[in-house]
């Protein structure tokens, strides 16, 4: 007979009359005397085998899920890309892929790296660009300012990557989308651009230099889309979310348009690749995945293995538990 | 404190002589050299912990020794008002004479020098400087004028010393013209501050010791706060922390080094740095950067609420309705919160027996005369009920005989005085017998031994009343309302060696008799042995009761016989040498091949429940020591009553009396004894066993009851050698360890404090308590780990300097084992819970900075960081550090405690490591991959914290639910309260852009987290994994923990 709720019985010396004459006598508050009811819940076997049982069983189906899921998700990674790597894609299953690169051995969340001043002053003549002093030492340029400021953004990624087809020895170009590849609340809302002078972003960003690393100043970083320039431009906004670890991917493209919508054809691809960063230097590596996702998001085995190991877990010491109550507890101890 | 250093200093002159001269009534000495006024210090006494002067800097001072305390005001407005004396008696100087009234307390110790008594004698009771509440007689110093106007007088006597007991001194008188007359002074005339004159109406004296110079003060303890063992043991588990924090410090600066020493690890292009400081100095800033990361693993919040809760929860014990008391319409009260959890660890209750175990109210219960037991009928009328017994009817006229000879035994054989009514109505004159009946009652009688007045009340309610002595004629109102006369011819005084008294006495029709009476074991051999048989019995079941039973005998004697004891009586007194020998000699020769006649059965009331309380102390594992000032044989019956010596005790007694047994030097059978006793007590006895109960032991004989006495106790303190000394000292513990009760007689207030030093100080610092009532009780109060004071009848000495003040004794069982215990186990979890949040919390920050470049990135944001402590996860434990009870408050837990010993601080750093390696490499696994959402977008660094930080809140949390096992409605509230503010919290804080904020690190991370299925599922397993070990530890079956429950109310 299990039982798993133990009730203190309150009340049980409150004999007596009250309040005769008594002016010091504390008050006979549940509070005061400490008899406030309570419920007395015990983790006793009886509750917890069974507990063990249900959790585990429930682990196993969602790593179940998770693993298979997980496996079902295909990546295909091209380490060390340099000039026009050949790629045979697989048949695929649903869409959309997104191309991710890589970057290992490189630390994006070393303290006073992931700063960016976005404060917003009124003079000078950009008031959305004024420096804070943690962008140092990528604040001033020759005492002019830089925006954007500070490490991260001066160390921008900026390689880019074009994806062909092959098909019949002729190249097609796979159309690769840049929008949606940040948080819609980076680039709605918590960044913004300088107000625009004179219809013109250029002008907005009169009196600024552009940092130092970069070929282009940020008002120029997508020339083909005007409304992806600058604090506002994707790629930059990716940047900008510093990652946790050393090793890790950033969402390149999506490639969401056209026969490539809901996967990529099989067939053999070629990847073009305007080498511009910099990563022997501090040992890094660089790579560029293609990947698709699912409702767990991208391939992570270790989700589904820990679910099923764990609930396998619970299950065993369930049965050992029971085996072990059974042997040793007396019929008629609480159990 | 400082008042005596600054005597010592200023005062130097009158310290260096070993005694002080006194001017009696400040007149100059003419024969002597120039009279210097010299110095005393004034009759002011301080008792209080602060007076105004040094509250500021005692206070600060006792505030530094901790680190967060806010309530000072509260005491400062306690203590500061509560400065004892009457303002008059602080004018008195030494050398002044002082007139007190009967029943008032002496101002100061006087040397008596007039008594309005005729016989130069007064009476005093000194119940609240020993406890002793019988009357005592002081003596005038003879032969002075008894105009003191005139008297010029100088006392010579030795410096103030804390013995109550002990006093030397000389008067010289001078008179014109004369030799100085000198008479010596000693203990006999000394009046001491803080006794009461009884029935005497004036005495003169004369002053001098003053104020804190006083017996009574000077057997005040110096104060010091007195700290809690948590405290101590906290400061313990801080410097490990501390160390782990440096060494994690250290740890972090040691690989930042060598790792940018890798080619290209140092500062790499992407993270210039423009200025390059020194190498040691940047090393330097490194290591503060690292400690100021890291630091929140010292939980400061510990302190604040640590302090939060004693004082919270002291309140508990002021507002319990069982400890309050409808006499005194009082409850319990706190006088500091700091030692809550200290009721709870008590391992020594020293006890004060007076008004404490005892209500010092002496009743005759009961007698048996040859073998037949006589109680007494609760009734005025039924006084024929006496005749009334088991025994047969034939015998009725010999038995009557009998027990008339016991009652006028009993009338006779004693050293009462009646008390003298305020009108002098001399009673002898009044025949009606009611009259006089009533009359007595109303005057009561007067005794150095409070029993001895039971009986003669006792013998009162059989009929036969003492009248009083009058001219050498003790005059008793009989049955018949006849009054006997009876002269009195001797007088054999008690003494703690003979343990008996007798008086010869020639009655009415010619016949000289003597009435002994006398403890048990002392009148047995002196008398007939078939008598003894059928008495036997009867005593041994009155002791096992726990009364004191005193036996009686008579013998007859002839005239021959008499004329004998009476010249050798007389020779004995007036003999210069070895006076007392002599006189025991003759008493011991007269005291032989009497007849026993019955004995009595008289009960020193006990305070509601003592036995009970004492019980329920000792079978929690409590050892109870007695310290009394009382006699031995008295404090003795006490301990039978209260049940802390059981017949089966056996009794290993270390006094005067066994001292002087082999008639060698006491320094030498003290050594004897003690060696005895630790073979029989420690080396004999079985190693003790962890099964074994009192009632097992009992049956096994193994019982041991151990009695010291003051005399014997400051011979074994101050032994010659302090090797000796030591050695003596260890051995005296080592037995009374191995005693199941100690009773400690005869102790000065001074004494009894050095017991409880003793014990405090001995091997692993035993947790103490005092509890008493009185002011002698003071000392030892002060001086043990919590002091209890009684709300008695005798003042306020007691209760103002106690930790806690309880209105009777029956209230510590409750105090200790319930309140004690669950304020223990309150805040031995909170302050092991405490120290585990914060090493799980900063566990992952320190792992992480593996990952980036140990660069002091902190994991968390700062708003977490922040909060951690302070909102997200302080109610909850509060909250149970208020409530919880882990068992019913009316089942007691007997209290073996060890909840904040190293093996469970170990357990609960290694549960701290345990869940802070499990949630950041957990989460470190899950960002393998960073896309979480399936549109492909990947997470930063804040939201991996953020994700870290949401299990943290909720391990840590639920932790403390699962450990919460008395789950009230404010614990329910607080518990998922604080879930429900983190989550709204983070919702809140991640949902705006905050203006005053340079950096927006953590908008949407938490909502952007929350729409990631994988989030969850890693939240939910990480959750579970932590916890997997105290799930298990919960179910896993602990006879330990079970075997030591046990119901004690």
């Amino acid at each position: 007979h299990p039982r798993d709720v133990r009730t203190c019985e309150t009340n049980k010396h409150r004999t007596g009359s009250s309040g005769e004459g008594t002016t010091n006598r504390p008050d006979n508050t549940a509070f005061d005397q400490q008899r406030l009811p309570a419920w007395q819940p015990v983790l006793s076997a009886g509750i917890v085998i069974p507990g063990f049982l249900l959790v585990g069983l429930a682990f196993i189906g969602i790593g179940v899920a998770l693993f298979v899921t997980s496996r079902s998700i295909q990546v295909l990674e091209v380490s060390a890309p340099k000039g026009f790597p050949p790629l045979a894609v697989p048949p695929t299953r649903g869409g959309p892929v997104f191309l991710y690169y890589g970057l290992s051995n490189y630390f994006q969340n070393v303290r006073g790296y992931g700063c960016l001043a976005m404060t917003t002053s009124s003079g000078g003549t950009c008031p959305r660009c004024s420096p804070s002093s943690s962008c140092a030492p990528y604040q001033y340029d020759q005492n002019t300012t830089i925006a954007p400021c500070g490490s991260v953004a001066n160390s921008m990624f900026n390689d880019t990557f074009t994806l062909y087809q092959l098909v019949n020895a002729t190249r097609k170009t796979v159309p690769l989308d840049g929008k949606g590849i940040a948080w819609w609340t980076d680039y709605n809302i918590k960044f913004r651009n300088p107000p625009e002078v004179d219809g013109s972003l250029a002008a907005a960003f009169n009196g600024t230099v552009k940092p130092v690393n970069w070929p282009k100043p940020v008002y120029d970083l997508d020339p083909t889309n005007p409304a992806n320039n600058g604090f506002l431009n994707q790629d930059f906004l990716v940047w900008m979310r510093t990652a946790a670890l050393p090793d890790f991917w950033k969402l390149y493209r999506r490639i969401t348009e056209g026969e490539y919508a809901s996967g990529l054809p099989a067939g053999n691809y070629t990847l073009e690749i305007q080498y511009n960063y910099p990563v022997a230097n501090f040992a890094g590596r660089k790579s560029v995945i293609f990947s698709n996702t699912s409702w767990m998001g991208g391939k992570n085995q270790f989700l589904g293995i820990a679910y099923l190991v764990t609930g396998s877990l619970c299950v065993v010491m369930s049965a050992v538990m029971l085996i072990v109550y059974a042997k040793f507890n007396s019929p008629d101890e609480d159990f | 404190m400082l008042r005596r250093g600054l005597n010592r200093l200023f005062g130097g002159d009158e310290r260096r002589v070993d005694s002080r001269t006194v001017y009696v009534g400040h007149q100059p000495c003419p024969s002597t050299q120039a009279f210097v006024p010299p110095k005393f210090c004034d009759n002011r006494i301080v008792s209080s912990k602060y007076t105004v002067w040094n509250f500021l800097p005692k206070n600060l001072f006792e505030q530094f020794r901790r680190i967060a305390n806010f309530y000072f005001l509260i005491i400062f407005l306690v203590q500061v008002s509560d400065r004892p004396g009457d303002p008059d008696h602080k004018k008195i100087k030494v050398g002044d004479i002082v007139e007190v009234l009967e029943d008032e307390t002496f101002p100061c110790d006087l040397i008596l020098l007039g008594s309005s008594r005729d016989d130069d004698t007064c009476f005093v009771t000194t119940a609240s400087l020993d406890g002793e509440s019988n009357h005592k007689t002081h003596y005038t110093v003879p032969d002075l004028e008894s105009d003191l106007e005139v008297l010029n007088a100088t006392i010579e006597c030795e410096q103030p010393q804390p013995d109550l007991y002990k006093f030397v001194g000389r008067m010289h008188i001078h008179k014109d013209g004369q030799e100085p007359a000198v008479r010596s002074l000693g203990p006999e005339n000394l009046l001491l501050k803080g006794a009461t004159l009884k029935n005497t109406r004036v005495v003169y004296g004369v002053a001098v010791y003053t104020g804190m110079e006083t017996k009574m003060a000077l057997n005040y303890q110096g104060k010091s706060q007195k700290r809690s063992v948590v405290e101590k043991s906290i400061n313990g588990f801080l410097l490990v922390y501390l160390c782990i924090l440096l060494s994690k410090a250290l740890v972090c600066t040691t690989l930042k080094y060598v790792w940018q020493n890798q080619r290209g690890q140092d500062e790499p292009w992407y993270n210039q740095k423009t200025q390059k400081e020194k190498e040691f100095l940047k090393m330097f800033t490194d290591f503060l950067s690292f400690m100021v990361l890291f630091n929140f693993i010292i939980p400061v919040s510990m302190y604040v609420t640590v302090e939060m809760q004693k004082f919270l929860g002291s309140f508990f014990i002021t507002w319990d309705r069982d400890f309050y008391d409808r006499e005194i319409q009082e409850g319990a009260l706190v006088n500091t919160s700091d030692l809550n959890e200290e009721l709870g660890q008590v391992e020594y209750v020293f006890t004060d027996k007076t008004g404490t175990l005892t209500q010092n109210n002496m009743e005759f219960i009961e007698c048996s005369i040859d073998g037949f037991q006589y109680k007494y009928q609760d009734s005025r009328t039924e006084l024929d009920g006496f005749c009334v017994t088991d025994g047969p009817v034939s015998k009725l006229q010999q038995k009557a005989g009998r027990e008339e000879l016991f009652l006028r035994a009993l009338c006779l054989c004693h050293t009462v005085q009646v008390k003298e009514a305020g009108q002098g109505v001399g009673f002898a004159d009044q025949v009606d017998g009611v009259d006089v009946a009533s009359a007595v009652e109303q005057r009561g009688f007067i005794a150095s031994s409070p029993d001895e007045v039971a009986l003669v009340k006792g013998a009162m309610k059989y009929g036969f009343t003492f009248l009083g002595l009058e001219s050498k004629s003790m005059k008793i109102l009989n049955r018949n309302n006849k009054i006997e006369k009876y002269e009195l011819l001797h007088v054999l005084n008690f003494d703690p060696v003979r343990r008996r008294m007798s008086v010869i006495v020639r009655s009415p029709d010619g016949e000289t008799l003597l009435f002994c009476k006398g403890a048990d074991s002392s009148i047995f051999p002196r008398v007939r042995q078939e008598e003894v048989e059928r008495i036997r019995m009867h005593v041994e079941r009155n002791a096992t009761e726990g009364y004191r039973t005193l036996c009686v005998a008579y013998k007859r004697l002839t005239d021959e016989v008499f004329a004998r004891v009476d010249a050798e009586l007389r020779e004995a007194r007036l003999a210069l040498q070895d006076r007392e020998e002599r006189l025991v000699a003759v008493y011991n020769q007269v005291e032989k091949g009497m007849n026993l006649i019955g004995a009595t059965a008289v009960e020193d009331r006990l305070q509601e429940e003592a036995a009970e309380t004492m019980e329920a102390l000792q079978s929690a594992g409590i050892k109870v020591w007695v310290l009394t000032g009382d006699k031995m044989e008295t404090a003795k019956s006490t301990c039978y009553a209260c049940r802390l010596f059981q017949r089966s005790t056996e009794l290993l007694e270390l006094t005067v009396r066994t001292l002087e047994e082999g008639g060698r030097k006491r320094g030498e059978r003290l050594h004897e004894l003690l060696l005895d006793y630790h073979k029989r007590a420690v080396q004999d006895a079985p190693p003790p066993k962890g099964g074994v109960t009192r009632s097992v032991k009992a049956w096994l004989n193994e019982e041991y009851g151990f009695i010291i006495d003051g005399t014997t106790l400051s011979l074994l303190l101050n032994a010659s050698s302090d090797v000796v000394s030591s050695n003596y000292r260890s051995l005296f513990l080592q037995i009374c360890q191995n005693c199941t009760a100690v009773l400690c007689c005869r102790m000065a207030p001074l004494q009894k404090a050095q017991i409880v030093k003793m014990v405090k100080n001995s091997k692993g610092n035993p947790i103490t308590l005092s509890i008493g009532d009185g002011a002698n009780d003071v000392s030892m109060i002060l001086e043990a780990h919590v002091g209890i004071g009684i709300k008695g009848k005798e003042g306020r000495q007691a209760v103002r300097n106690s930790d806690y003040a309880i209105p009777k004794l029956k209230h510590l069982k409750k105090l200790l084992l319930a309140h004690g215990h669950l304020y223990y186990v309150r805040i031995a979890h909170l302050v092991q819970y405490f120290f585990y949040k914060n090493l799980c919390f900063i566990l992952p920050q320190f792992l992480y900075q593996f990952f980036c470049g140990y660069s002091q990135q902190p994991l968390y944001d700062a708003a977490y960081l922040t909060m951690y402590n302070i909102c997200f996860t302080s109610m909850p434990i509060l909250a149970y550090s208020l409530l919880e009870q882990h068992i019913c408050i009316e089942i007691l837990e007997v209290a073996k405690n060890a909840m904040l010993r190293w093996g469970p601080f170990l357990c609960w750093t290694l549960l701290g490591i345990f869940q802070g390696l499990l949630f950041f490499f957990g989460v470190h696994c899950l960002f393998g991959n960073s896309a979480l959402q399936d549109n492909g977008q990947v997470f930063g660094n804040w939201s991996f914290g953020t994700i870290v930080f949401t299990i943290l809140v909720f391990t840590v949390t639920l932790k403390l639910a699962l450990d919460t096992r008395h789950w009230t409605w404010i614990n329910h509230f607080v518990i998922w309260g604080s879930l429900a503010f983190y989550v709204f919290f983070s919702f809140f804080w991640g949902g705006i852009i905050w203006p005053f904020l340079k950096q927006q690190r953590l908008y949407f991370v938490f909502a952007n987290m929350l729409s990631s299925v994988s989030a969850w599922l890693v939240i939910i397993l990480l959750i579970l994994l932590s916890l997997l070990p105290d799930i298990l530890w919960a179910v896993l079956p602990d006879p330990h923990l079970r075997g030591d429950t046990r119901q004690l109310i």
